[in-house]
């Protein structure tokens, strides 16, 4: 088992190597001298031949690369162009309100997915089966920022039981917090739920088939019992792997349910530099989400390896 | 292959070739299009589909007029005889600007799946068939992976400009590393059939092999992940729009509109939910089809999803 974890940890070293030079690859080998960027189209040639020194981009490629990784690798992600702050600080005052929208999406995902791939998988062929299936293919087709702004439309706007947009941490008390949180979770949550609850019930209604269901069934075993105690529990490593794709997923989601409800987060951090061209920040934040990528598939790759011992091999 | 020669088959075995020449026949275009249709979901999406590729190429000649036209005097109007959806914030015509919209969205998903199909077939054969290459190029394909999509597409427009192509390579690069990994595993799992070793022993060319032999193996799962590559990219292309990073903002886009009609979007929400339901629909008929398609052609991976 120690020999399968070692293994499966150092080899998510090679892809966040990948990782950073792609990221940097992008950045360097794209059209266009990023000092010129950097600087804007009024800079001369002494101010462009000064920057392009202090920034090292006059250093072959390779060297370029390595100094940076170094960097990396010592926890320094530089400068924002713009603003001049260190990266990680802009990355840490933003981590909040994407860490709460992420968690509580991801729950009511999960809340919501499994019951509803149960049912399915229970009543297959039936009409709520095709209901649920339906809904599913619905659920990850219509764009989440279609979602969310319907929903602004009818429960802030019409109804008004929530607050248009916004965010509010949770220090200032959990009211303001919960209340502006509510409609982007359930926004965001959409296409989760469809994609965990059509492998839920894809799943369940694999190991429905097998012989062991039947053997239970034959000792009397109540449904629920079957279903709970022995069809969920060996369709669990599938679905905790849709769970940790989904979180992976979550993060295109979540750049732009923020940018719908104008949280201050992660994604909005982003586009705001995208916008501004603050290459600094975006290398940082697309890092960021690669490495919480590769994380969260090792994690899984482990999970499979704890509940099915022939993968370790 | 109607139910009139069904029943005769078990009966005169013997008899079987003009059955299955008929059958080989039958396995072409033909078939496909009568496995697709065999259910009403996917006849109605196969349906809007048509429509809404028939809206793209006539779009001049449907009451439209110049979709990129702006008129400050008729800004955010209601329907009218001249303005069937009203204008937005520029005094564009809605209309018009959802029925050019198509073009973008199908111009995009169908160059997407070309540009994503071949560099995912080149990167496939290479690593599948030429063993050398295969270490650092599906590391390599890892770590594109890795990076979330959007973010990756968003720094590219970003950086080189917002142009239809760069766009288009933008949405493309991304799914690249799928579509490789699936020919890459293809290939390998017929290396080792009898009838690539005879063709082996026969001195078959490396790349007659891989034409003649091995890829024809890859074109229904190609086929497949294609479709759900088009969808996704219509539906890549306006969250990039939307988010300001996509087409040229004067482009009649689904996305474009929708970005434009965000800060109206209390007074005016139609502003958005059109181009919106369009989207939302084309999106949703290409993935059923997809889905008709896969279990049809792929009937492992239809009990894997």
């Amino acid at each position: 088992m120690l020999g399968f974890v070692v293994k499966r940890v150092l080899s998510a070293i090679p892809v966040l190597f990948m990782v950073a030079v792609i990221v940097f690859m992008v950045l360097r080998l794209s059209p266009g001298d990023p000092a010129v960027m950097i600087a804007g189209p009024n800079a001369t040639t002494e101010q462009l031949q000064d920057l392009r020194e202090s920034m090292g981009l006059n250093r072959p490629l390779l060297e370029q690369l390595f100094l940076w990784l170094g960097d990396i690798a010592r926890g320094d992600f530089g400068v924002s162009l713009v603003s001049g702050k260190a990266v990680t600080e802009l990355v840490l005052d933003r981590l909040g309100p994407t860490i709460a929208l992420s968690l509580t999406t991801i729950l009511l995902a999960v809340a919501v997915a499994l019951p509803l791939g149960v049912i399915a998988a229970w009543q297959q062929g039936r009409w709520l089966d095709r209901l649920v299936m339906a809904g599913s293919v619905l659920g990850f087709s219509v764009p989440v920022f279609i979602i969310g702004y319907v929903m602004i439309l009818i429960f802030a706007r019409y109804l008004g039981w929530f607050p248009v947009q916004g965010y509010k941490p949770l220090s200032e008390g959990i009211g303001a917090f919960a209340s502006r949180l509510v409609l982007p979770t359930v926004a965001l949550s959409f296409p989760y739920i469809a994609l965990i609850a059509r492998i839920v019930r894809t799943n369940v209604i694999e190991v429905m088939g097998e012989d062991y269901i039947r053997t239970a069934r034959a000792k009397g075993q109540t449904e629920r019992g079957v279903m709970t105690g022995h069809a969920l529990r060996n369709a669990a490593v599938p679905i905790v792997t849709i769970i940790g794709v989904s979180i992976t997923m979550l993060i295109s989601g979540v750049v732009v349910t923020e940018s719908v409800f104008n949280i201050p987060g992660l994604g909005r951090l982003v586009l705001e530099a995208v916008l501004a061209r603050d290459y600094t920040v975006i290398q940082a934040v697309i890092l960021l989400f690669s490495t919480i990528y590769v994380f969260i598939n090792l994690a899984v790759d482990l999970l499979y390896g704890f509940f099915d011992p022939r993968i370790r091999y | 292959m109607t139910s009139d020669t069904a029943p005769s088959k078990p009966a005169q075995t013997e008899l079987d070739l003009p059955d299955m020449a008929e059958a080989r026949n039958d396995s072409g275009v033909a078939a496909m299009i009568r496995a697709i249709l065999s259910s009403w979901p996917a006849r109605i999406s196969a349906a809007v589909v048509v429509l809404i590729v028939a809206m793209a190429i006539l779009a001049p000649f449907l009451g439209t007029v110049d979709p990129v036209q702006l008129d400050p005097s008729q800004r955010l109007q209601g329907s009218s005889a001249a303005h069937w959806l009203g204008t937005d914030s520029y005094g564009r015509d809605v209309y018009s600007r959802v029925v050019y919209g198509a073009r973008i969205s199908l111009a995009v998903g169908a160059g997407t799946v070309v540009i994503a199909v071949a560099a995912g077939i080149f990167f496939g054969v290479l690593t599948g068939y030429f063993r050398w290459a295969d270490i650092i190029v599906m590391r390599f394909m890892d770590g594109l992976m890795a990076i979330p999509g959007i973010l990756l597409a968003i720094a590219l427009v970003a950086i080189s400009g917002a142009t239809l192509t760069t766009v288009l390579i933008a949405i493309s690069i991304p799914e690249i590393p799928r579509v490789a990994r699936m020919v890459r595993s293809v290939i390998m799992g017929v290396r080792s059939e009898p009838y690539v070793e005879a063709a082996s022993v026969l001195g078959t060319g490396a790349l007659k092999m891989v034409w003649r032999h091995m890829l024809p193996n890859t074109v229904a799962p190609l086929l497949v992940q294609g479709t759900y590559i088009f969808a996704s990219a219509i539906m890549t292309e306006s969250i990039l729009s939307f988010l300001g990073a996509g087409v040229p903002p004067e482009t009649p886009s689904w996305g474009n509109m929708m970005a434009d009609g965000r800060v109206y979007f209390l007074v005016k929400p139609e502003l958005i939910l059109y181009p919106g339901v369009m989207v939302s629909l084309t999106v949703l008929s290409v993935n059923m089809l997809g889905d008709v398609l896969r279990d049809r052609l792929d009937p492992r991976m239809a009990k894997r999803l």
